[in-house]
């Protein structure tokens, strides 16, 4: 599962800064049927958190009702520089991560 | 030749290019999709993190310099900076191929390269690989005018293609240019009509949630008038291409573009 986080190139220290992420991922409803009438299983990602130099800082119940490739945007305090690290799973109990650097200034 | 048959010739050949020129929507009054779109996918579109078919623009970027195939090697290894060897490329396509005597959209030249230069085998219409291979192709040419050659061998190509245009079908008892030339701007449902420019293939429909070619696009819409849908890779749609093309000529590439 690929991903794309975006962070600004340089935060300023104790500032709010925007964080994105897009996970690629269907997130495929379970309201669906496919061509002979079955019901298509629910598969969505249905946590995703993101650690900032360890600590939990984001945390997301997704469900059905969020749309494929889910893309999410969050504020958070520059406190260091260091590491973002965003982890997820979907029903399948496939798991993804992607991290990214900050740097606070 | 007598010199009076060969001005006779030539004043045909006039009358002809002049007659291939006459376009139903002039050049100055051509709309691309985005000013079709609401502000919210024109926003999505233009910001490179938020524009979902940029996954599939950087998973085509790795691709790029991936080896397959029996001769093990990757694009890069001929085309080497795709930022330059790419430049303006998808702007000119469909394009005829003298060497392989044939038509061939974006997919199509890439699926070539695989057999004839790597070894490998072709992907499948809309797989995954072949849509990012084409994103990361295609975007490199985003904001460049498109422009295909339609004569010589194309040209028989191409008036296929208009034939196709302009040929009512399915249920509907619909042309595409009921809906593209003559209505575009109006609001069909909840939608505005456009003109059909395909600037923005592969693109990332809402749709579809998914990203998917122009090929898909057009058998939207043949299901969309009620019509037989051709299986993927029926020459028709090569052509149709190749006559929207044309028809969109100056248009900017917008790929990977974000659609309804």
């Amino acid at each position: 599962m690929a991903a794309r986080i975006q962070v600004p190139q340089q935060a300023k220290r104790g500032e709010p800064m925007p964080v994105r992420i897009i996970v690629q991922h269907p997130m495929e409803t379970g309201y669906r049927h496919d061509e002979v009438g079955h019901p298509i299983k629910r598969n969505v990602i249905h946590e995703l958190s993101c650690r900032y130099n360890g600590a939990e800082v984001f945390r997301a119940d997704l469900s059905s009702g969020i749309a494929a490739n889910p893309y999410i945007q969050f504020f958070t305090v520059a406190d260091a520089s260091g590491v973002l690290e965003f982890s997820w799973i979907d029903d399948e109990g496939v798991r993804g991560s992607e991290r990214a650097p900050v740097v606070v200034a | 030749m007598r010199p009076r048959s060969a001005a006779a010739l030539i004043a045909l050949a006039l009358c002809a290019g002049a007659a291939a020129q006459e376009r139903a929507l002039p050049l100055e009054r051509l709309k691309p999709g985005t000013d079709f779109l609401g502000a919210d996918l024109r926003a999505l579109q233009s910001d490179d993190l938020g524009n979902p078919a940029m996954l599939w623009v950087e998973r085509g970027a790795k691709m790029w310099s991936e080896r397959a195939g029996t001769a093990g090697r990757s694009c890069a290894d001929c085309h080497q900076d795709a930022a330059q060897s790419m430049r303006g490329v998808a702007a000119s396509y469909p394009k005829f191929d003298a060497a392989r005597g044939r038509l061939f959209n974006l997919e199509g030249r890439i699926n070539a390269c695989r057999t004839g230069h790597q070894g490998a085998q072709p992907f499948a219409h809309e797989s995954q690989e072949l849509l990012s291979i084409t994103a990361y192709v295609a975007s490199q040419s985003r904001g460049l005018p498109i422009h295909v050659g339609i004569d010589g061998p194309a040209r028989a190509h191409f008036e296929a293609g208009r034939a196709a245009y302009y040929r009512r079908r399915g249920q509907m008892n619909l042309a595409c240019a009921q809906c593209h030339e003559e209505n575009w701007g109006k609001r069909l449902f909840a939608e505005t009509v456009s003109q059909g420019h395909p600037t923005a293939y592969p693109a990332y429909r809402m749709e579809w949630q998914t990203l998917g070619s122009e090929e898909r696009r057009l058998r939207a819409c043949l299901s969309g008038v009620r019509a037989e849908m051709l299986p993927y890779g029926a020459p028709e749609y090569l052509d149709l291409e190749l006559f929207l093309a044309w028809r969109a000529e100056g248009l900017k590439i917008e790929s990977p573009g974000v659609r309804r």
